[in-house]
């Protein structure tokens, strides 16, 4: 979507640069026909691709939120009837009831949204600053830093569902590295570390840490490296000491990358969806929302109606982080 | 998610280019008969005059005129690599008998069917993999799958009534060629009961009984694990079926018998009786490994498919001849053990198939004791339906079965079979919270979620 954004930006701001309507008007007139046909196709490409996997899709999410339908056959304008068996009321308006449903009768909806909320919160709490500690520290050039960067990378590189099942050794009950190494893998003292409600979304949290952390590292440690060196030896000169170089001077530069670390914990923890599903299918007390709307919209019987509901509320949620993001970013351009 | 997408997308893409020309398909048709009747004399039941008949004009033809020659295409989810063995065995047996090519396309079991409502609706391959049961039901009445009525004229002779019935859609047309069931019993170990000196119980005080002793002796009584979610369902429908009946547990499938009866809280009750005996954290736990429990004879009992139980037996080597069964113990004295949980696999003809007659002549092989014995060759846990079916790479566990479920009056298909997929998602959760807090006040509380979410999922 930003990208579609900045490239709708650009021709307004590229011919001329300075943006006053009758100049911009000139400004077009003033290309030659081929030129014309250059920028209708550079901003038409990604436009077209844009309504078509972005804005279709969105806005059929929401309209199909409003209906019943399980996947099968077309969907009709009529409203559904009441006590009917669900395979004679397919494809019917169902209103609100989606949603009323989805409050109120449907007991993974609340935790979701909570496990969301919590999942974020520890990316921008915990994951996020612990890997820009690392970035810090291996920038430092400690020694073995290559080795270091190398080992907290790795698990970037593997895929989500790869990680799961690789935790799913270390937390195993009765077969698991934790409790095999304390000594609590008996029947009867065992930790239920992915069972039990309780402790199984800490125990995925440490996971989604171990891998967003390296992630937010890599990101860090390019936006360090970018930092001109002066600044720091000018900081030096001037007394200043290593904490303060780095929050007066170095952070306050880095401004683009915070943003671009900001943006991507945001979307990392809401589209968290793989770890999840590799662990428990996420129930029992590992509901997500993504994971809801996977459970109703993929599956045997698909539930789409209901599932676009639930989808269309983890778009609203998105749409929070992201409505900041494009505020701050407008601001600063107009500015 | 997009694991999900992109392999149904393989699955279709397959499809396309073995697709018959005009001429096969005109062809299959004029041949078909023929054809029936070649793979209907291998069941020794149906050997009529007019078969061989048909038989000879479809000869006549020669090999041009008939089905034989022609592509099926058979999207298949057995993709365990015994199971994928076993199934490649029984399509090279069904084009030896029925000279028609079968390319199989094998998609992951777990993704054939999250995908199975999309793939139908797309361009399918002409048979697939399928289940038996409400599940079966549900794709027929939605007209994703075409009756095989004419199939079942063939084969019928060959199955019994059951099977029939098991194969039958909600507008009374066959759907379905089933192939092998297993049942879900209690294993254990034979020796560890001998040495224990334990016995195998017939009531529910006496295995209440047999359980505590177990616990006494330092066992885990009976191995649990429900991580997967569906495993637990299993243990409702036997004690559902016990203690409230087959016709009640199918009502209360299809919804006709609300979540919030009586008989549903009496159903928990008991289970919250035995919950002491059943090992812990079993929402944490794999049934691998709490069948790993039992192997190691840490625990004393397992209820479970012999699917799972005999088949992890065999993938990790343990002495097969050890493990034996019991079916559940009786509640209530009313239904004794006349029902049980006896899954059932098969095969559907696709809707949308391009190769409709040819398929058919698969399916009426596949339909078949030979067939069947061909495909168990290499399973040692799944039992063939075929009436009289003599497979003499049955072991002990087998023969057993087919004993079991031949005694029972009924047979279940399992919960996430019998019910609306969505309403077995809604109880895994529901399942698993009683796990997590088997009181009587949560039981109440589970039953009422239990309702609502099915008044919303069956209206």
């Amino acid at each position: 979507m930003s990208s579609a954004v900045s490239q709708a930006r650009t021709p307004a701001a590229a011919p001329d640069g300075t943006g006053s309507p009758a100049r911009r008007r000139r400004g077009v007139r003033g290309l030659s026909a081929r030129d014309r046909v250059v920028v209708a196709l550079l901003l038409g490409i990604p436009l077209l691709l844009d309504l078509a996997f972005v804005w279709f899709p969105a806005i059929g999410t929401v309209l199909l939120s409003f209906t019943k339908w399980n996947g099968v056959g077309g969907l009709h304008t009529t409203t559904c009837k009441p006590n009917l068996p669900s395979i004679l009321n397919n494809g019917c308006v169902y209103g609100v009831q989606n949603y009323h449903q989805a409050a109120t009768i449907y007991p993974e909806f609340w935790p979701a949204v909570r496990h969301n909320l919590i999942w974020l919160a520890v990316f921008v709490l915990f994951a996020t600053p612990l890997g820009m500690l690392f970035a810090v520290l291996i920038d430092r050039g400690i020694r073995g830093s290559r080795m270091y960067q190398s080992m907290l990378f790795l698990p970037v590189m593997l895929s989500l569902a790869l990680i799961g099942i690789i935790w799913e050794f270390v937390y195993s009950q009765n077969f698991g590295l934790i409790n095999t190494v304390i000594g609590r893998d008996g029947n009867d003292n065992a930790i239920d570390w992915l069972g039990n409600p309780r402790l199984n979304l800490w125990a995925v949290l440490v996971e989604a840490t171990w891998r967003q952390s390296g992630y937010v590292m890599v990101l860090y440690l390019a936006g360090l490296k970018a930092v001109d060196p002066t600044l720091r030896e000018a900081a030096r000169v001037d007394g200043a000491n290593d904490w303060q170089t780095f929050w007066r001077v170095i952070f306050p530069v880095m401004r683009p990358i915070n943003i671009v670390i900001m943006v991507v914990t945001v979307i990392e923890s809401l589209r968290a969806f793989d770890l999840v599903y590799i662990t428990n299918k996420g129930v029992n007390g590992l509901e997500l929302l993504s994971v809801l709307v996977t459970s109703n919209i993929v599956g045997e019987t698909q539930r789409v109606g209901f599932g676009s509901a639930l989808g269309v509320v983890l778009l609203l949620i998105s749409l929070v982080p992201i409505s900041l993001f494009l505020h701050q970013t407008f601001r600063r351009e107009e500015s | 998610m997009s694991d999900v997408g992109s392999s149904s997308g393989s699955v279709t893409s397959n499809t396309s280019h073995t697709s018959p020309s005009r001429r096969n398909v005109l062809r299959g048709v004029a041949g078909a008969a023929g054809l029936a009747a070649v793979s209907g004399g291998l069941l020794t039941a149906c050997g009529s005059g007019s078969d061989a008949k048909d038989e000879k004009k479809g000869g006549s033809g020669g090999g041009t005129a008939s089905v034989a020659g022609s592509t099926v295409t058979f999207g298949s989810n057995y993709s365990d690599p015994s199971a994928k063995a076993a199934f490649a065995a029984l399509t090279t047996a069904a084009t030896a008998a029925t000279k028609v090519e079968v390319k199989t396309n094998t998609v992951d079991h777990n993704t054939f069917q999250q995908s199975i409502t999309s793939y139908l609706q797309g361009t399918p391959d002409d048979l697939f993999t399928w289940f038996a049961g409400y599940r079966m039901q549900y794709f027929a009445a939605q007209g994703l799958a075409e009756p095989i009525d004419d199939v079942w004229e063939k084969i019928g002779g060959g199955l019994s009534d059951s099977a029939k019935k098991l194969s039958t859609g909600l507008d009374g047309h066959q759907y379905l060629v089933p192939i092998y069931n297993y049942p879900w019993v209690v294993f254990y170990n034979k020796s560890q009961f001998a040495r224990a000196g334990y016995t195998v119980p017939a009531t529910w005080d006496e295995y209440v009984a047999l359980a505590k002793r177990m616990k006494g002796d330092g066992l885990v009584p009976i191995a649990f694990a429900d991580k997967d979610g569906w495993p637990a369902l299993g243990t409702f429908d036997i004690l559902n079926m016990r203690i409230n009946g087959y016709d009640y547990h199918s009502k209360l499938m299809k919804h006709e018998i609300p979540w919030t009866d009586q008989g549903v809280h009496t159903v928990f009750q008991h289970w919250a009786e035995i919950m002491p005996y059943l090992q812990s954290g079993a929402n944490g736990r794999i049934w691998q490994d709490a069948a790993k429990t039992l192997e190691t004879k840490k625990a004393g009992m397992m209820f479970q498919g012999t699917n799972q139980v005999a088949a992890q037996y065999v993938t990790d080597q343990v002495d097969l001849d050890d493990l034996d069964f019991f079916p559940f113990p009786a509640i209530n004295p009313q239904w004794g053990q006349d029902y049980m949980d006896a899954p059932t696999d098969g095969f559907m003809l696709s809707r949308k198939a391009k190769n409709p007659d040819a398929a058919k002549a698969i399916l009426e092989y596949i339909g078949t004791g030979p067939a069947e014995a061909q495909y168990l060759k290499t399973d040692q846990w799944d039992v063939g339906l075929a009436n009289g079916l003599e497979v003499p790479s049955y072991n002990a566990i087998q023969r057993k079965s087919v004993t079991e479920i031949a005694k029972c009056k009924a047979v279940a298909q399992f919960m996430d079979r019998d019910a609306d997929p969505a309403m077995a998602t809604a109880m895994i959760a529901v399942i698993q919270k009683f796990i997590d807090d088997p009181s009587t006040g949560n039981i109440a509380a589970l039953q009422k979620s239990a309702e609502s979410q099915a008044k919303a999922i069956y209206s």
